[in-house]
């Protein structure tokens, strides 16, 4: 690892304005349990990391009858035995709890489970300089793509490698992000970018700009939702797929449905065909097969990743099974 | 190459300790290499294998996948503090009495993994100790008798 300096600032806006960086290379760290890996493999080499870990601003989760607002330096661990959370809003609590290892969950941030970078193992490799990196090539896209994209992908196959990211889109939340001039909100939807708008970024963050808190709207009466992860290893893996889904009952009427998926494509997928075989249904009319279908709708499988276009299918109809059966 | 360095005071084991420090180094390396306390071990090197385990105020992290200039005034605990021969602490005792333990080398982020579940957790259900294991691999495969070991130790404790 080549020297580096990490930088402890006091505020947000001081924070902003060292990421800032002018010339040099620069990196915001959190927990740090993403971007270290980086760093020791040399694919991220910082001169400067700006600290976020102590700044109080970006601390705590504040339940109001509006909702919840969550500052982006909460833990996973927090938000996954967090009671409101676990009560109201569970695919979040369910998601972070997905993530990882206790010993992640306790260090690793809501801000940096948003920003993370992929886990395409190309990307990881200083041994490939590819598309995402400045390359001209997408090693995955004829090589090893067991575990890449079957939706969205173009110049770029990646899978968005975060859990919370997928709840947080079907509960409807937005996302502040922060600089040294501004401050700006937005769906959280809207916060992933494809590489077709950006292909060495996943987000639309800008230089200098932090994440500084995510909001969820409470909510409305006869709600709940729900996250399901498949893995290949139970105690600690990344997703090959997964699915939030949150649903409003209107009598035994389906008044609103937010369903997403990940694991599946370079950005948290908002599943909309699926939302709109399921708005209108009474209960006992949804077909669960239907959904599931709906879920996959257009994707199309690389050579080794085949596998997840069922996989999903079945992951978005069981949890729409799973959740219905909630309120019988 | 010579990095950038600071003079921080980290604690450890509840002492409080100046030291200088490269802005590069993990905790991990701040520990095995300058503090001498090896019980942590490097593994995957990469927060995957969990043997480089320490508490920080009392949770279980990778302490290879944080830097030690972001510690700050959290205290960090580590195996070395958790008993010696003449002195064993129960969860120690119950790894040795139920065998829990092969090679060794990922015993120390075990035992420790074990502490923190038992602190918040005094009678864990089998699925409570897996989830609360769940950061920690041991090569030999002794995961049978590790699982046996903790429940020996919650044992212990509750016997005082
Ligand atoms: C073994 C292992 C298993 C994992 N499994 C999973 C998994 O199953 N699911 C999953 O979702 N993740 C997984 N992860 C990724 C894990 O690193 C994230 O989940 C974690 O939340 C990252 O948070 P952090 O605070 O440590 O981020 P950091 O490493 O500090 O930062 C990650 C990135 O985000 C940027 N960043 C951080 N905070 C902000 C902010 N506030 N504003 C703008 N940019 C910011 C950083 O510059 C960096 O580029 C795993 C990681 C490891 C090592
Ligand atoms: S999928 Fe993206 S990150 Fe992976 S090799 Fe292709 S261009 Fe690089």
């Amino acid at each position: 690892m080549k020297p580096l300096e990490v930088i402890n600032p006091s505020t947000v806006q001081e924070a902003s304005q060292l990421a800032q960086s002018n010339g040099t290379p620069t990196n915001l760290i959190a927990g740090g349990t993403d971007l270290l890996d980086e760093i020791k493999e040399g694919v991220v080499r910082p001169d400067k990391l700006v600290n976020l870990v102590s700044l109080t601003e970006m601390q705590g989760i504040n339940v109001k009858p509006s909702g919840l607002d969550i500052g982006a330096g909460t833990t996973l661990a927090e938000l996954a035995s967090h009671s409101d959370i676990i009560r109201d809003y569970a695919a979040l609590a369910q998601a972070a709890e997905s993530v990882a290892t206790p010993q992640i969950r306790n260090v690793g941030t809501l801000g940096g489970n948003l920003c993370q970078r992929p886990r395409c193992w190309y990307y990881r490799s200083i041994s490939f300089l590819c598309r995402k990196k400045g390359g001209t090539t997408c090693f995955a896209a004829l090589g090893e793509n067991k575990y890449h994209a079957i939706l969205g992908g173009s110049d770029c196959v990646i899978v968005h490698p975060s859990d919370l990211a997928v709840a947080l889109i079907s509960l409807d939340a937005s996302i502040t992000l922060s600089s040294a001039a501004s401050t700006r909100t937005m769906p959280v939807e809207k916060f992933f970018a494809g590489p077709d708008v950006n292909i060495m970024a996943e987000n639309v963050l800008t230089p200098g700009e932090i994440v500084t808190s995510v909001s969820i709207p409470a909510l409305p009466a006869n709600s709940k939702s729900i996250y399901l992860k498949a893995k290949e290893r139970q105690g600690m893996d990344f997703a090959t797929s997964s699915v939030a889904v949150a649903l409003t009952l209107a009598g035994d009427v389906v008044s609103s449905a937010r369903v997403t998926i990940g694991g599946v494509a370079p950005i948290p997928w908002r599943a909309t065909a699926a939302e709109s075989v399921l708005v209108g249904k009474a209960v006992g009319n949804v077909d669960l097969k239907e959904v599931g279908e709906a879920a996959v709708h257009r994707a199309k499988a690389l050579e080794h990743n085949g596998y997840k276009i069922r996989l999903t299918s079945g992951l978005a109809s069981r949890a729409v099974e799973t959740l219905l059966s909630q309120w019988r | 190459m010579v990095g950038v360095r600071s003079h921080v005071t980290l604690n450890v084991n509840q002492a409080p300790l100046d030291i200088e420090i490269d802005h590069r180094w993990t905790l991990l390396h701040v520990l095995r290499d300058e503090l001498g306390l090896t019980g942590a071990k490097r593994g995957c090197d990469r927060g995957e294998c969990g043997a480089c385990t320490v508490l920080l105020d009392g949770k279980p992290i990778c302490s290879c996948q944080m830097l030690a200039m972001q510690v700050g005034d959290r205290q960090v605990t580590t195996i070395e503090s958790l008993g010696d021969s003449s002195n064993l602490n129960p969860i120690q005792q119950a790894f040795l009495d139920k065998d829990g333990g092969q090679c060794g080398f990922c015993t120390p982020g075990f035992l420790l993994s074990t502490k923190a579940l038992l602190d918040s957790n005094a009678n864990p259900s089998e699925w409570d100790i897996r989830n609360g294991l769940a950061g920690n691999l041991c090569r030999c495969n002794a995961y049978g008798r590790i699982i046996e070991s903790v429940k020996e130790a919650a044992r212990l404790i509750a016997e005082g």
